[in-house]
């Protein structure tokens, strides 16, 4: 305990401080640029599962197993895969982007549930009602399924992001300079152990912690609305 | 010729056949009604008539036009003359009154947004919601939802309407106001092509009545005709049970 | 891409993979069902505890899952021997998994306690049953078949995500056998595609024995794939 009282005022310089502070940035980064992109590329491959036809069959599967196998692999054999299959036909790949394409094919597999779940919870009279004004499947999506799908993707989704904040520690194995990656350095300066990754946990916690409280919010926001309208329908009957 | 023709139509659902050689005819400005007991395949025909069930064999022909309903473009052609209305309305919950009946007009057939509105504002006014363009569908009634349903139909300028038990979802008071809708567009010459259990506004509209059970057309007469003097036992045991109520 | 796959020298070492994986497993096995005990006596506080309890398990829950638990895990290997706490990693990561999973397994068995309705206590008391027959035949039915899917998820979730952070502790479970194998003899790409395909057959061993189990124990029907 000592120890730690006297080492605190030389690890919270404003070198250290800084150092960490950019460090909380790199971590967010990473998630919400990875998880963006994650995110928009989860779209397609649900819309590309869902291509009706027997030739589309290949398709299909491959979206399937796509999600079904990323969900089955853990994060850090992602990352080496990344990694090293990256490495062999660029060399010129920065950590960063290699860990945002890992973080994006993970976030792929996770967040094309959330999307087709979102997407079941659409009635199917709704799409035929708007297939049979002769929409096109991708017209249908966009003006009728989708904007009503969203109050139920986005909270979920939202989630999966924040929780992917304290994953990202993961890519600290690669030397990507994000928060775990600092405090190992720090600890490996002769810092405390404790003192080191207790701060390091402070500043995921102050990072994922008012974001999951966000997503929350925002859950009982977007549930809300047809709530109310249903509530005045109820009041005229 | 007849502006809609059907014959020896089949259809399924899945690897059950449901639709068993349907064979009837509607003619220009003609109203034509599917009566018979539930699960006889009277919806079903409609569906099928707009590609959302599919066809396996039969013909239909649209002003002599056959529709292949194995190409997509044959069916898209299909819906371009033909608009449905659902028993549920279906109306698209996301939007207004006034966007419901613009946006395939608008998207599909890529006329100007400010004329299609303005159509669409004097067909809710036609079946009397003018002042309900800016609401959503979930702050109106069932019958409104209906009569909305109707006007997005028509912004769609259908050859011919097909009407899937319009009022069936409907409280009673409410059935009224969607039979009035229906009776001015025959007045104006629409062609339409109905399943209704109304059998007194069926017997009043109609120009013909097809009788359909278990996926067959058992008989096709005059209103007068079939519920009056049905040659099937058929349909003499099922009008004995429905007219009686 | 001019790569020349070689997946001889992984065929070579692949028992060494398959201890891994099965060192994995047990891993994964045991935090689960350390995790549960912790889950069930925080869910239980949670739900009948007295107020400062409650709060108590609410900052334990809120902070575990709100931090990593690769950064828990540090905390425990590289922290703890500093006040003379000195566990092996092995140790460290089982232990560290443990109040990870502990905390959030709290939230999944607590929905569980919650979906009992009180009339179905009540329906048993007036069949004439003990407290703990309610408990036995009602309760624990009740909780098992609603909250089956959510568990047998986790497990997974723990089987997979949770004990490959063993191997940056330096545990040669599969991932960290992966590691040390390939910085051997370079094949990394080799490596890691086999340990992905080891993790998949293990996972899917595991959630079809999970389906079967919830089918034949609780009449769950959970979706295997």
């Amino acid at each position: 305990m000592e120890r730690i009282l006297a080492q605190a005022p030389d690890f919270f310089t404003p070198g250290n401080v800084g150092l960490l502070l950019e460090a909380a940035g790199l971590t967010l980064a990473m998630t919400v640029v990875g998880c963006g992109i994650g995110f928009a590329l989860a779209f397609v491959l649900v819309y590309l599962r869902q291509t009706p036809g027997l030739w589309a069959l290949p398709l299909r599967l491959i979206c399937i197993a796509y999600v079904e196998v990323f969900r089955r692999i853990p994060f850090l054999v992602v990352i080496y895969l990344v990694l090293f299959f990256i490495q062999t036909v660029s060399t010129d790949a920065s950590l960063f982007t290699i860990a945002v394409i890992a973080i994006c094919l993970y976030a792929v597999a996770y967040t094309a549930d959330i999307i087709r779940g979102g997407i079941e919870s659409v009635p199917q009279t709704q799409v035929e009602a708007a297939r049979a004004m002769n929409l096109g499947r991708l017209q249908t999506m966009i003006h009728v399924v989708l904007p009503q799908a969203w109050p139920v993707i986005v909270p979920p989704a939202i989630a999966f992001a924040v929780s992917f904040i304290k994953d990202t520690a993961l890519v600290s194995q690669i030397g990507v300079f994000e928060l775990t990656f600092r405090g190992k350095e720090l600890n490996n300066q002769g810092f405390s152990g404790i003192l080191v990754f207790g701060t390091i946990a402070m500043c995921y916690f102050i990072l994922s912690f008012p974001l999951s409280l966000l997503g929350q919010y925002l859950e009982n926001r977007l549930a809300t609305p047809r709530g109310q309208r249903r509530a005045r329908k109820l009041r005229r009957a | 010729m007849p502006h809609l023709a059907v014959s020896g139509v089949h259809a399924n659902y899945g690897a059950l056949e449901v639709l068993h050689g349907i064979s009837f005819d509607v003619d220009r400005g003609g109203i034509v009604s599917l009566v018979g007991p539930s699960g006889s395949g009277k919806s079903t025909v409609l569906r099928t008539l707009v590609g959302l069930t599919r066809a396996t064999r039969g013909t239909v022909e649209i002003d002599g036009d056959v529709i292949d309903y194995r190409s997509a473009r044959a069916i898209r052609a299909a819906r371009d003359r033909m608009a449905i209305v659902f028993q549920q309305y279906n109306l698209f919950q996301n939007m207004t009154v006034l966007r419901n009946c613009t946006l395939a007009p608008v998207k599909i057939k890529r006329r100007p947004r400010s004329e299609v509105e303005a159509e669409a504002r004097d067909l809710l006014a036609l079946v009397g919601l003018a002042d309900k363009a800016d609401a959503y569908p979930d702050e109106l009634s069932g019958g409104q939802q209906q009569r909305v349903a109707i006007a997005r139909a028509l912004a769609l300028r259908p050859d011919i309407l097909l009407l899937d038990e319009v009022t069936s979802a409907l409280d009673p008071e409410l059935v009224g106001e969607v039979l009035d809708t229906i009776r001015r567009l025959s007045d104006e010459g629409m062609t339409m092509l109905l399943v209704s259990h109304e059998m007194g506004f069926v017997r009043e509209v109609s120009n013909a009545v097809v009788f359909m059970d278990a996926g067959r057309v058992v008989e096709t007469g005059s209103p007068a005709q079939i519920f009056d003097a049905p040659r099937s036992d058929r349909a003499r045991d099922f009008f004995g049970k429905v007219l009686r109520h | 891409m001019d790569y020349t796959w070689q997946f001889n020298v992984v065929w070579r070492n692949f028992d060494v993979l398959l201890q891994g994986a099965w060192l994995t497993f047990q891993l994964g096995v045991f935090a689960f069902a350390g995790g549960t005990l912790v889950g069930l006596i925080g869910a239980a506080i949670k739900t009948y505890g007295p107020l400062p309890a409650r709060l108590l398990v609410d900052v334990y829950v809120v902070f575990i899952t709100n931090t990593p638990a690769l950064i828990q895990i540090y905390f425990l290997y590289f922290g703890l021997p500093e006040v003379g706490v000195r566990w092996s990693s092995e140790a460290c990561v089982l232990i560290g998994l443990t109040l990870n999973a502990g905390a959030y397994l709290t939230l999944i068995l607590r929905a569980g306690f919650l979906s009992v309705r009180t009339t179905e206590m009540e329906a048993g008391e007036t069949l004439g049953m003990s407290r703990l027959q309610q408990i036995r035949y009602i309760v624990v039915p009740h909780i098992a078949k609603s909250i089956y899917p959510a568990l047998a998820n986790f497990f997974i979730v723990v089987l997979v995500m949770g004990t490959s952070v063993g191997a940056l502790i330096g545990v040669d479970e599969l991932t960290g056998t992966a590691i040390n194998l390939s910085t051997v003899n370079y094949r990394w790409l080799e490596y890691f595609t086999v340990t992905a395909g080891l993790y998949v057959v293990l996972t899917l061993v595991a959630s079809v024995g999970l389906a079967l189990l919830g089918r034949w124990a609780f009449r769950v029907k959970a979706r295997i794939v």
